[in-house]
């Protein structure tokens, strides 16, 4: 069937089966590969887009589910590659695999929308869904806390 | 498999020989001239540095071209670190057993300084001036006297042609010199992550790709005997499915079925209407809880071999007060790799010519086994090398290596093989369980005097599983007077493969907890217990032992940092403690004090970690090494927790949601610091790991006199009152 999809401000129509989840809609028709596979079931988080600025498990999205919603992937989330979370991210030197380093930024990036100043404990309950098996856990809260600083800096986030 | 040393890979230090060696094979590359495999320098002075080791979240693509770069006189900034394929102008191109800076650290620093001769000698040659009259920097060559100045892109052709200095007694920089080691340098691959740019073997395209998904019986190594292939070729947007009847090699390639699609989900799909009759073979009735009952009567048989023994040990302890005797039973599970990227594997059958893209901790190793399973000559196996997203050990295996190459040869297309997170899971080669029956006793001044353990392990034909087999000189061994260790195999059909720090990261939760047991049966202060079994000793070896010894003034070096930092002996009320280990692996010496509370409901909070390590003279990029330390830190709390059970000869649990890995609401805070000696810089990918379990459960008795003596330590009941 096809579907035409909003992402990244973009319209883009793909051919595939009702039930194929937006992950694998991204990854393997569109390229965007950024987002990423870990367990197929919702309980990662590597796989996380926003839908209207929402942040959502994309492996649980059949794509007939996501047509008219506005669709932001990690190569979505700034023009530069400077979001505050990006840019902090590679000051902070976070990643130590990167697997799911998309996921994390695509969840900070809808906590800091909401909640520009996160404490920790703001912080932990946000990003409790996204696992990190290399463990940056510590990194990760740090980032988050640069990135504000640095959205303060630039007068909001982008 | 060595107890205290790591990998059987970890044996090799000095891969290039000479430098030349590596020179004299490196191809030109048309994007420029090729000083060496590692250096190559366009016209415009662009400086590529090859980064030849798997990069699996370790940080060598960024550590190891900063040893290159710093000998080379570039700025870091101005460089580019390039992907390079399986080649043997590398030598040894894999990631495990710590071993990338302890092997590259010299010859990678030799490799920049023969670079930046060359090219200070072409400008010499240049100017006709005398080469010592000329001085390279920030990728240029200067002469002082005439204020001239060449950069490296307006030398490189003329360069590569001059002769290749020998690396012996070539000169390195002395560490005050340095500006790029011992900075804190963000990973080269950190712009592209952020932004989502294809680098995992699971974002691989190539044109015309297919996708693949592959079935192996849940009993591993059961044989297919018939499935509904037709029904499953009929499926829309199925391009294939067929058998591959597999080998016998329990790391290798396993029976199944293999669907092939026009996407992945696709072919996931198609694979949920597969139906497979398996002939499950002997270990259909395995089970965790089997092996237990076998592991406990193993126990108090008669042991299968005797690892070492000093002394009298039996004597010792029957002549012990019963007051000064300690015998205790430590058990853990079978637990998985869990990489967050599932394995997958992209193959390409062209032209007689096996072109694989692997995210793999040893391609050689996939070149192996491709080649003896499916008879392909080595030199037509070309691998290409791609990030992983997490290595641990899992990706030195091959299975899906050669799983992926057999489905292309059936394939005339690209073909992408992706295993789900089930697969990953039921399919992985396991960190072996084990349990370790000890005897101890301490003499009347409270010194240790006797250790006896008969360790029981789990193995394939005899042999203990990858991480399994104790050494000999496996730390107390040496250090206490009368020592035994005895090792019984137990044979099973689960496969088996290296988890960080294999051994060391199970046994030095068993002795480090045990050694706290010995420690207050004899009323000691468990630091003070430690230092005093430690003594004033130096280097302590036995011959033939690998790598180097175990040095024990540098494990107190460690100790005794760590227990500094942690302010060890400052009063915690009751409900709250504080546990100190140490170990040594993988050359490094690491100790660390972890600060727990435990709830009177016996809710455990692990709230501060404190770790000290010795790893040499340099810490070659320390954002990179913290990161390390820390991942370590955080990964032996998680694998604490983690345990895989085994019912009908399969693992139970499937996913995430039954495999619980450590969430970001669980992370302490975690210290680190390092000691630095006058010691060859070494690896930290896993010497940080192996002491942090036991110290927090040596917390936990501090905490509540709670003994935990078995993994995961959700299996003890820690209530209080």
């Amino acid at each position: 069937m096809k579907f035409t999809l909003l992402i990244n401000g973009q319209s883009r129509t793909v051919d595939a089966p009702a039930d194929t989840p937006l992950l694998w809609i991204l990854r393997d028709h569109l390229d965007l590969v950024g987002t990423k596979y870990g367990c197929g079931m919702g309980v990662c988080g590597a796989c996380t887009v926003h839908l209207n600025g929402v942040p959502m498990r994309s492996c649980q999205m059949p794509v007939s589910t996501a047509v008219g919603v506005k669709i932001t992937t990690i190569e979505g989330l700034s023009a530069d590659g400077a979001h505050p979370l990006q840019s902090a991210w590679v000051e902070q030197d976070v990643a130590q695999c990167g697997y799911c380093q998309s996921g994390q930024i695509m969840t900070a990036a809808a906590l800091l929308a909401a909640n520009p100043k996160p404490s920790d404990s703001d912080i932990d309950n946000a990003m409790a869904g996204n696992l990190c098996r290399c463990a940056t856990y510590l990194r990760i809260r740090s980032g988050i806390h640069r990135a504000a600083e640095l959205a303060t800096a630039k007068g909001g986030t982008s | 498999m060595l107890g205290g040393g790591g990998l059987v890979l970890a044996t090799q230090i000095d891969f290039f020989g000479d430098a030349q060696a590596a020179v004299s094979v490196a191809a030109p590359s048309a994007a420029g001239a090729a000083l060496n495999a590692f250096v190559r320098i366009a016209p415009d002075g662009t400086v590529s540095i090859a980064a030849h080791t798997p990069e699996c979240g370790q940080g060598v693509r960024t550590s190891l071209p900063m040893l290159v770069a710093e000998e080379l006189e570039v700025d870091w900034e101005a460089i580019r670190v390039d992907v390079v394929a399986l080649d043997p102008a590398y030598g040894a191109q894999f990631a495990g057993g710590s071993t990338a800076m302890p092997r590259c650290y010299t010859p990678l620093r030799q490799m920049g300084a023969t670079a930046r001769i060359m090219l200070v000698g072409a400008a010499a040659a240049r100017w006709g001036v005398p080469v010592s009259d000329c001085r390279a920097a920030s990728g240029r060559v200067h002469h002082a006297a005439s204020g001239r100045s060449l950069s490296y892109g307006e030398l490189a052709s003329e360069a590569a042609l001059r002769p290749v200095p020998a690396t012996k007694d070539l000169p390195l920089k002395p560490a005050a010199e340095f500006k790029i080691i011992g900075r804190r340098i963000s990973g080269v691959d950190n712009g592209a992550i952020v932004t989502g740019k294809p680098l995992f073997g699971i974002d691989q395209k190539l044109p015309g790709m297919l996708y693949a998904a592959y079935e192996k019986c849940p009993v591993f190594g059961g044989r297919v005997l018939g499935a509904n292939l037709d029904e499953i070729k009929a499926l829309p947007g199925v391009r294939d499915a067929f058998v591959i009847e597999g080998t016998a090699n329990l790391l290798g390639l396993m029976p199944g079925v293999a669907i092939v699609a026009d996407s992945t989900w696709t072919a996931f799909s198609a694979r949920r209407k597969l139906r497979v009759k398996w002939d499950e073979g002997r270990h259909a009735n395995d089970s965790w809880s089997g092996f237990l009952e076998q592991a406990t009567a193993a126990g108090a048989a008669k042991p299968g071999q005797t690892l070492r023994q000093d002394g009298e040990v039996a004597a010792t302890l029957a002549a012990a007060p019963a007051a000064r005797r300690v015998e205790a039973v430590y058990s853990y599970p079978f637990i998985s790799h869990a990489n967050l990227e599932p394995q997958n594997c992209t193959a390409w059958f062209h032209d007689g010519l096996m072109e694989v893209w692997a995210p793999s901790q040893r391609p050689s190793g996939g070149q192996d086994l491709i080649h003896e399973t499916l008879g392909l000559p080595k030199d037509r196996i070309r691998v290409h090398i791609t990030r992983m997203g997490g290595g641990f050990g899992r990706r030195l295996s091959s299975d899906f290596m050669v799983e992926a190459a057999a489905i292309a040869q059936r394939v005339n297309a690209p073909v992408k093989l992706t295993w789900t997170r089930e697969d990953d899971l039921q399919h992985d080669h396991y960190r072996p369980g084990g349990m370790h029956f000890l005897k101890g006793a301490v003499d009347e001044k409270g010194s240790l005097a006797a250790w006896h353990n008969h360790f029981v392990t789990f193995g394939n034909q005899g042999r203990p599983g990858s991480g399994g087999s104790l050494s000999p000189d496996e730390f107390p061994a040496r250090f206490v007077p009368h020592y035994l260790a005895e090792m019984t195999v137990l044979n099973c059909g689960i496969p088996m493969g290296p988890w960080r720090a294999p051994g060391s990261c199970v046994f030095s939760f068993v002795f480090q907890s045990f050694m706290d047991e010995l420690a207050h049966a004899a009323g000691r202060d468990p630091l003070e217990f430690r230092l005093a079994l430690l003594g004033d000793r130096g280097m302590v070896t036995t011959p033939g032992e690998r790598p180097n010894g175990y040095d024990a003034a540098r494990m107190r070096g460690v100790v005794a940092l760590a227990a500094e930092k942690a302010g060890w002996g400052s009063p915690l009320p009751r409900g709250r403690g504080r546990g100190i280990a140490f170990h040594f692996s993988h050359r490094g010496y690491f100790a660390n004090v972890a600060e727990v509370t435990v709830s009177r409901e016996g809710v455990l909070k692990v709230d501060r970690v404190v770790i000290a390590g010795d790893v040499g003279s340099q810490i070659v990029n320390p954002s990179g090494a913290d990161n390390q330390v820390e991942g370590s830190v955080l990964d032996g709390l998680s694998a604490a927790y983690q345990e895989l059970d085994l019912d009908r000869g399969r693992i139970v649990q499937s996913n995430f949601h039954e495999y619980a890995l450590l969430r970001i609401t669980d992370a302490p805070r975690v210290e680190v610091h390092y000691r630095l000696t006058e010691n060859p810089p070494t690896g930290l990918g896993e010497p940080a790991l192996p002491p942090v379990a036991p110290a927090i459960a040596n917390a936990v008795f501090a905490a509540t006199g709670k003994r935990i003596r078995s993994l995961p330590f959700s299996r003890t009941d820690l209530r209080w009152s």
